[in-house]
């Protein structure tokens, strides 16, 4: 099933013509409403008039997310407030969060590109889906309630967090698909296998995202739950879950190209690089009001092929992410950079800003550790003291980076120093 | 009298790296406890020199602080702990930890460290008891 044959299916040269359109009126949106833009513009000598199509893309900057930090919390808006309808936000990179806003029309079309996602899981009026991505400011949850609604399937909106409640009702209310993280999706199968309940689940489907995995993971979901498993990619700063979704052929992830101009670039040269190389993955919103994004930096690592899949779709496929080009990590389907910890740990001022993090999968779900130098004026020889110390740690990481943290104190100097970039990150997770 | 506290990791041989430094920094250990959570533990020790001790146990990266302790002479008689426990409690001072030392043949004796060192000193000495002061 193709839920937008005519968007999904066109030819290139329409697509081309689309994207082209709608580049040029995103560009004169943002020269005219977004200040920042503007000048960023006209500093490289640009007027609206110069984009003429989607070729002249490389004449037009870049955004980072530190873009978005510059000019927190509203600065990149192109909307004005009485026509923002929401906000979500998602994890700078230091202190504050990185805000996003959408107008109803983004929603509208947030809520068209989940349903094409969903209905390449098969998911449809009929279906039951049960959504456990966090609601609230990540855009997981929400965003995939509004698509399975607009799309008209029941949903359940789970959230995260309660297992046992979840499965009773996968069972009880016989939910048809389930849209979460892979590797809780992984939890939830093995705690359903160990308590033999598998038989009596009607699962279908699953769409599962917010984090990298492996084909070798996706099989070993279809297999443990009997189910078909979706990669769905997508990112706050471009709209949420939804910009990408693979097919049941499972050849690489369909971009919604009609609403997000993607670039594959190198992220030494920042020059386009040929199709089917790797490299960093680059988005212009081209139908965004609430915050349009011109050439914004995913620092996702993936390479991208246009040629027509076996499902009968045309859109751009990107392969399976290959990594990041900046230090993010994501735990949980949360994004955590290590300068977030860090300028926690510095902020509270009770402990040496030395620490390393150590991220683990244990049992499909991910621990994360940071091990923190205890120093000699934070020191207590009374084992309570350094007990309330470590919660304390652990509280304000919590507070930083919306994730449970496991602190370990560690002595002085055991951290390795390194004489170029610290290592601060320690992955161990197999991915 | 000082106690020298030292945070330990738990990991294979810290401990003896601890008493190899004091060893080669000719420091004699009179006592010891040493407190042990999951992740870490909490060395406690009465030695001839804690300064000297507390500065050689940093220069090798260690976390090593000096903490004011009393030590208490206690006969090696039935209720004799109690006794002093009864005295400090009846002043309203509260033990955060504390652990026996080098016990002769007719006295024990007992390292406390207290939410009051100065008080529990007052206290003690005022009911009779016996400090060690080194």
């Amino acid at each position: 099933m193709i839920w937008n044959e005519t968007k999904e299916c066109m030819s290139r040269d329409e697509m081309t013509a689309l994207q082209s359109a709608r580049l040029n009126k995103v560009v004169n949106r943002v020269y005219h409403n977004v200040e920042y833009y503007r000048k960023k513009m006209q500093q490289a000598g640009l007027e609206p008039g110069d984009i003429n199509g989607i070729e002249d893309i490389e004449k037009l900057p870049f955004t980072n997310k530190d873009d978005l930090r510059d000019t927190y919390p509203y600065g990149l808006f192109a909307a004005p407030q009485s026509e923002i309808v929401r906000i979500h936000a998602s994890s700078g990179t230091t202190g504050k969060a990185t805000v996003v806003g959408y107008t109803r029309r983004d929603i509208d079309v947030w809520s068209e590109c989940v349903a094409r996602a969903l209905t390449m899981a098969g998911v449809g009026k009929g279906s039951t889906i049960q959504v456990a991505y966090g609601y609230g400011l990540f855009t997981g949850g929400l965003g995939a309630h509004y698509g399975a609604e607009h799309l008209g399937a029941t949903v359940i909106p789970m959230s995260t967090g309660n297992t046992k409640k979840l499965t009773t009702m996968m069972e009880d209310l016989g939910a048809t698909s389930i849209a979460c993280t892979p590797s809780y999706l992984l939890h939830i199968a093995e705690t359903l296998e160990a308590e033999g309940r598998i038989p009596n689940i009607k699962l279908k489907s699953a769409i599962c995202g917010a984090e990298p995995w492996t084909e070798a993971m996706r099989i070993q979901i279809e297999e443990k739950l009997h189910i078909s498993a979706h990669d769905i990619y997508g990112l706050s700063e471009i709209m949420g879950p939804g910009v990408a979704c693979d097919c049941i052929y499972h050849t690489g992830l369909h971009i919604y190209e009609d609403h997000f101009l993607p670039e594959i670039v190198s992220p030494e040269t920042l020059k386009a690089i040929a199709d089917g190389e790797t490299g960093e993955l680059v988005f212009t919103t081209l139908t965004k009001e609430g915050i349009p994004l011109i050439r914004y930096r995913t620092k996702d690592l993936t390479s991208i092929g246009y040629d027509k899949c076996e499902c009968g779709r045309t859109l751009a496929r990107i392969s399976r992410f290959k990594g990041r080009s900046d230090d993010m990590l994501i735990i949980r389907g949360v994004n955590v950079f290590p300068s977030q910890i860090e300028a926690a740990l510095l902020e509270m001022g009770e402990t040496s800003p030395h620490y390393i993090m150590e991220v683990d999968r244990i049992d499909n779900l991910d621990i994360l550790e940071v091990k923190v130098e205890v120093e000699d004026r934070y020191f207590s020889d009374e084992i309570r003291a350094l007990e309330s110390l470590t919660r304390k740690i652990e509280r304000t990481i919590r507070d930083a980076i919306g994730l449970a943290v496991k602190v370990k104190l560690v002595e002085p100097k055991s951290i390795e120093r390194s004489m170029g970039k610290a290592v601060r990150v320690i992955d161990k997770r197999k991915l | 009298m000082k106690q020298l506290s030292v945070f330990l990791e738990n990991r294979e041989g810290r401990l003896s790296d601890v008493l190899r430094i004091l060893a080669e920094n000719n420091i004699n250990i009179l006592s010891l406890s040493l407190a042990d959570t999951s992740e870490y533990g909490m060395l406690r020790l009465l030695v001839s020199e804690p300064e000297a001790g507390r500065k050689a146990l940093r220069e090798q990266d260690l976390s090593a602080t000096l903490t004011e302790i009393l030590a208490v002479k206690m006969p090696h008689e039935v209720g004799s702990l109690q006794r002093i426990l009864t005295i400090l409690c009846d002043a309203g001072i509260n033990i955060e930890y504390m652990y026996a030392l080098c016990t002769g043949t007719s006295e024990a004796a007992l390292a406390i460290k207290t939410s009051d060192p100065e008080v529990a000193l007052n206290v003690l000495e005022r009911s009779g008891v016996d400090m060690f002061i080194i």
